[in-house]
């Protein structure tokens, strides 16, 4: 392989890692944004919950800042295609970002009108939640592209079958991340809310994960001839059953990890089933955005694999030595 | 009208909005890190007391620049694709380095100094509030990078109708990043200590807070003393290099209309593209040329010498400049006033003038977005200075009908917001320092 062919296969794998990032760490805050009116009984219940994200949540989003910037860099053509064919989508994930950014701390002084930003903040936690793998799964199935690269489908073509089913596993992948943190930093009443809806919500994990893979059957059917596709797929399950056990029991960090782990392996047969492909198109592989064809240039590779390589060592340390600041249960 | 009209309004008005708010965090995150050093030296409460109290406002202040920083980030992608396809080899960079050296940075430290005041060592507490200060305008440094690459593009080759990298460092401290970027940073000192300067004074007037107000209005006049004199030489270094590496873009901040030797500076006017003279103009002979030359009788080039399809709107990019350099001037007036005020010790009495720093808190917000303003809209046509067009620049697979609807959208988020964050400011500074306490303990 060339050098550049190599670059292009590791920034495959970097802008992976940093959605691995996201999914993990803003997956959480996510998830508990999302159950949030549901799980809190009264206004200090509230305030626990909140509490939980309070110091992180912030940081968690520039995961998808930094992935987005990182895929505008090493694959600005799948940046164009995808962010100006989905407008509309984006559009509404943009309104749910602005929403979810100001709420905690609207909802922190607002006194008066608590409700409402709570309200927009599971809002503008949801649709995120929910429309980041409809965006996803329309790329794993493949989207309308002409020969320049430009989308030619509609608002609709987004919403077919199997990209709304990636939408709800991701959702619920997202849940279950949440409910994972909730449990490990709330205790009493609230934690055993967590613990009643992870068990739902897995149930809701696995029938979206059949029901994907099912539909996989018809839009991918040589990724069943995968054996990687299906190690993944194992793996997945794996945790999934050792998450499901977890719930009930004392090991609250091995719950969040195996749901964390979970998460991982979700994007590995993510990544598996894609590569080369960015994002496929429905006109045939000649249509489609891969690492080769829609990548920068060798140099702009190398520079912000060295930017990588220098800067996020310090991130994840620093990230790490703050989360241990704010380790351990919140006051309830 | 065409999407790409549509697009530039669209643009225009999220990065507008947006600007509002960096410049203030860069200017509070100056002034509570110096509160934090005099904190952690003397160990005074008082200090901690006015840092507590800034540190909820920057919090509010950062969630409103990060909710509406994102909106940008996004629509190089959404409206601007064909823009994101041509220079994206270099220009993604500067913003996935943002990310990685800067926004991480800012973003987690600030959840420290928000939520850890009790959970931290005070040398810790310190070191963040240093960090939130650093990641800030290492952020402001990799935007105005990426900023200045449109205005003086470097360190690329066009290949095959992409912009492509030669040459990152060329590319990054291009002509103008460092000029722009000294020039940025020092407005939002401005910004930051006049605002602080306005809200500590409206204390003093309403004779409350006077413990902490009266050290506080002191710190910050000498913040922004010093930032608005030395805004005079880095606004003037910037204008020079403007002459140099965008001739056209000079010649319509000062309406000169013929290349002139010994040409003169506008004071002020209104220019005429149509009949090409500026009416009711005030101007300094042969200041222009000294001031860019040092020599009165150089030679500058004007407006004629280029092509009508090459100029930017005139009037607006005239004025927008001119009213940006007429509020620098009134900084500068007001700081030597305030000079005075200190040297005769009688600032805390001088109601006029307290009265004054009230009235002048927004005008650094105003300042800032007439230069930007300036900037930008003197860079027009060009998306990319000589190299792509900004009526090339846009999406074309985007309908207008959509853009508009964002547009409608966003205005009515961006006003509900901005109402709310109005009322949130004002309550805490109604609250003051002595009763304001971070994280959610309150109410």
């Amino acid at each position: 392989m060339e050098t550049l062919q190599i670059l292009q296969t590791i920034w495959f794998f970097l802008i992976g890692f940093l959605f691995v990032g996201y999914s993990m760490l803003d997956g959480f805050d996510l998830g508990i944004g999302t159950m949030l009116p549901f799980m809190a009984k009264n206004k200090s219940e509230e305030t626990a919950i909140i509490s939980t994200i309070g110091p992180v949540w912030d940081g968690n989003e520039v995961w998808i800042i930094t992935a987005g910037g990182a895929l505008f860099a090493a694959f600005p053509h799948v940046y164009a295609t995808v962010f100006s064919g989905f407008y509309l989508a984006l559009m509404l994930v943009l309104f749910a970002l602005i929403f979810r950014a100001v709420s905690l701390e609207f909802w922190s002084m607002d006194a008066g009108r608590r409700h409402v930003w709570k309200w927009s903040f599971a809002v503008g936690s949801f649709l995120p939640a929910l429309l980041f793998g409809v965006a996803l799964g329309n790329l794993i199935a493949g989207i309308p592209l002409n020969d320049k690269m430009e989308f030619t489908g509609s608002f609709f073509t987004l919403l077919r079958p199997f990209p709304l089913s990636i939408g709800l596993l991701g959702l619920s992948a997202i849940l279950l991340q949440g409910c994972a943190y909730g449990i490990l930093k709330t205790g009493g009443g609230i934690q055993d809310r967590f613990r009643h809806a992870a068990k739902k919500i897995w149930i809701a994990f696995i029938f979206c994960l059949a029901l994907s893979a099912s539909l996989s059957a018809v839009y991918l059917p040589q990724q069943l001839n995968n054996p990687l596709c299906w190690i993944f797929t194992a793996l997945i399950l794996a945790l999934q059953i050792s998450y499901r056990v977890t719930i009930d029991t004392k090991h609250e960090t091995l719950l969040f990890v195996f749901s964390s782990l979970s998460f991982a392996c979700l994007w590995a047969l993510i990544g598996t089933i894609q590569f080369p492909y960015l994002a496929r198109a429905t006109g045939g592989p000649e249509f489609s955005l891969s690492v080769y064809n829609a990548s920068s240039t060798e140099t702009t590779l190398w520079v912000m694999l060295i930017i990588a390589l220098v800067g996020m060592p310090f991130v994840i340390g620093y990230t790490a030595y703050v989360y241990k600041i704010f380790r351990g249960k919140v006051n309830q | 009208m065409d999407a790409v009209m549509l697009s530039r309004i669209q643009f225009g008005l999220a990065a507008g909005f947006h600007f509002l708010f960096p410049p203030l965090t860069l200017g509070l995150t100056l002034i509570i890190l110096v509160l934090e050093t005099r904190y952690l030296h003397s160990d005074d409460g008082l200090y901690k007391k006015i840092s507590t109290f800034l540190i909820k406002i920057l919090a509010l202040v950062f969630v409103m620049g990060t909710a509406t920083g994102v909106v940008l980030e996004f629509s190089f992608g959404t409206n601007w694709a064909a823009y994101s396809r041509m220079v994206g080899d270099i220009f993604g960079s500067p913003l996935a380095a943002e990310g990685v050296f800067a926004f991480f940075m800012e973003s987690v430290f600030l959840g420290v100094l928000v939520f850890g005041r009790n959970k931290v060592s005070k040398r810790v507490y310190w070191l963040s509030a240093f960090l939130v200060f650093f990641g800030a305008h290492m952020s402001g440094l990799w935007i105005i990078i990426a900023n200045s690459w449109m205005q003086t593009p470097a360190g690329f080759k066009i290949d095959q109708g992409r912009a492509v990298l030669t040459d990152f460092l060329a590319a990054m401290f291009n002509d103008s990043t460092h000029l722009r970027f000294v020039h940025v940073v020092i407005g939002g000192w401005i910004t930051g200590s006049l605002f602080v300067a306005g809200v500590s004074s409206w204390y003093i007037l309403k004779k409350r807070d006077l413990a902490s107000a009266k050290p506080l209005l002191s710190l910050a006049l000498w913040v922004f003393i010093s930032a608005s004199l030395v805004q005079l030489a880095a606004g003037h270094l910037h204008s020079e290099q403007v002459a140099k590496t965008q001739p056209e873009k000079l010649a319509t901040y000062e309406a000169l209309w013929e290349t002139t030797n010994g040409a003169p500076m506008s004071m002020i006017g209104i220019p005429d593209p149509d009949r090409k003279i500026t009416h009711f103009e005030i101007s300094i002979p042969k200041l222009l040329s000294f001031g860019i030359y040092l020599d009165p009788n150089a030679k500058v080039q004007g407006l004629n010498e280029f092509r009508k399809e090459d100029l930017p709107p005139i009037v607006i990019t005239y004025l927008s400049y001119h009213f940006m350099v007429l509020l620098g001037f009134l900084f500068i007036a007001m700081s030597l006033i305030a000079l005075f005020l200190k040297y005769r010790q009688k600032l805390y009495e001088a109601k006029w003038y307290l009265y004054a720093l009230l009235f002048a808190l927004p005008l650094p917000f105003a300042s800032n977005l007439l230069g930007w303003m300036a900037a930008e809209i003197g860079r027009q046509p060009w998306a990319v200075y000589r190299v792509l067009r900004t009526a090339d620049a846009a999406s074309t697979v985007v309908p207008a009908w959509q853009i508009l609807f964002t547009i409608i959208a966003f205005s009515v988020i961006y006003m509900l917001i901005f109402a709310v964050f109005l009322k949130l400011l004002i309550k805490i500074v109604k609250k003051g320092p002595e009763k304001v306490t971070l994280g959610y303990a309150e109410d």
